[in-house]
């Protein structure tokens, strides 16, 4: 009898241990942001081009009306998609140049191929507004809209000499945590 | 089979293309009520198949219905979505 007792109570106490180590695995398991993946699409955006833009946009706002949380990374030449307009204030030289050439936003992009100084990227704009199809300030206004994120690499933008006035109100500005933040926890995510 | 279909809200997106007849019908599927039917009217082809892949991915939403009519010339993609939480 008393070697039977004994054995349950070691059985027991076994049990106990061993649920507790469980149950401190899987709060460690819960916490990790990188175990979590969840309904999310994390997109770098790394070209300044027209038609690239058009599809980052497209995309982004497609997966938000589908559901997905969006979060959307605007690095190097992407910036120039964010980017409102254009102030030479306080700049150097060289940022001077670098924001005159840069394009500004959804009418002063230019497509990847085809462009012809910037001809062909007027002919595109012509065709879409004919076939009804969205522009992309419109696109990047509803993306804002249905709530995706966009963040701006302050890297890039220090480098390129866009100062913060020049990005879209509403732009969050991080690094590549911030991204891989996001992508660590996305189903999807597109370098476009 | 659509046709016993109970409408609760009807949304026409004649004439826009990708992303916005999905966009558009986001947000009326938002407003509407549990177990509520929207009928989407639109004349993007490629509508069908994007919304058979939202209601797939969804957790929310049930495709209860498409169909294709003629009309005026035009061919119409109407779609029936059931928000089912």
């Amino acid at each position: 009898m008393t070697v039977q007792n004994q054995a349950t109570q070691l059985n027991t106490e076994d049990l106990l241990a061993r649920i507790a180590e469980l149950e401190t695995r899987v709060e460690a398991l819960e916490q990790a942001p990188a175990q979590d993946i969840e309904d999310r699409l994390a997109m770098v955006v790394f070209s300044g081009d027209l038609d690239k833009a058009l599809a980052a946009f497209i995309i982004a706002t497609g997966a938000a009306a589908m559901g997905l949380e969006v979060s959307m990374f605007f690095t190097f030449w992407g910036l120039s998609v964010v980017r409102k307009g254009r102030s030479f204030e306080g700049k150097n030289a060289i940022q001077k140049a670098f924001g005159a050439l840069l394009p500004a936003g959804g009418d002063t992009l230019h497509l990847s191929k085809m462009d012809f100084f910037g001809a062909g990227a007027a002919l595109m704009r012509k065709i879409m507004r004919e076939n009804d199809v969205t522009s992309l300030d419109e696109l990047v206004a509803l993306a804002q809209d249905l709530g995706v994120r966009m963040v701006a690499c302050e890297m890039s933008r220090e480098l390129l000499g866009i100062r913060d006035d020049e990005l879209l109100d509403g732009l969050e500005l991080g690094g590549v945590a911030t991204f891989i933040g996001d992508a660590s926890r996305s189903k999807i995510t597109l370098f476009i | 089979m659509t046709q016993n279909i109970e409408i609760t809200q009807e949304l026409d997106v004649r004439g826009l293309n990708c992303p916005m007849p999905l966009v558009k019908s986001r947000k009326a599927v938002n407003a509407l009520p549990v177990g509520g039917v929207l009928k989407v009217v639109a004349t993007d082809r490629g509508s069908v198949k994007d919304f058979q892949a939202w209601a797939k991915t969804a957790k929310n939403i049930e495709l209860v219905g498409q169909e294709e009519v003629q009309q005026d010339g035009q061919t119409l993609y109407i779609h029936y979505l059931k928000r089912t939480s």
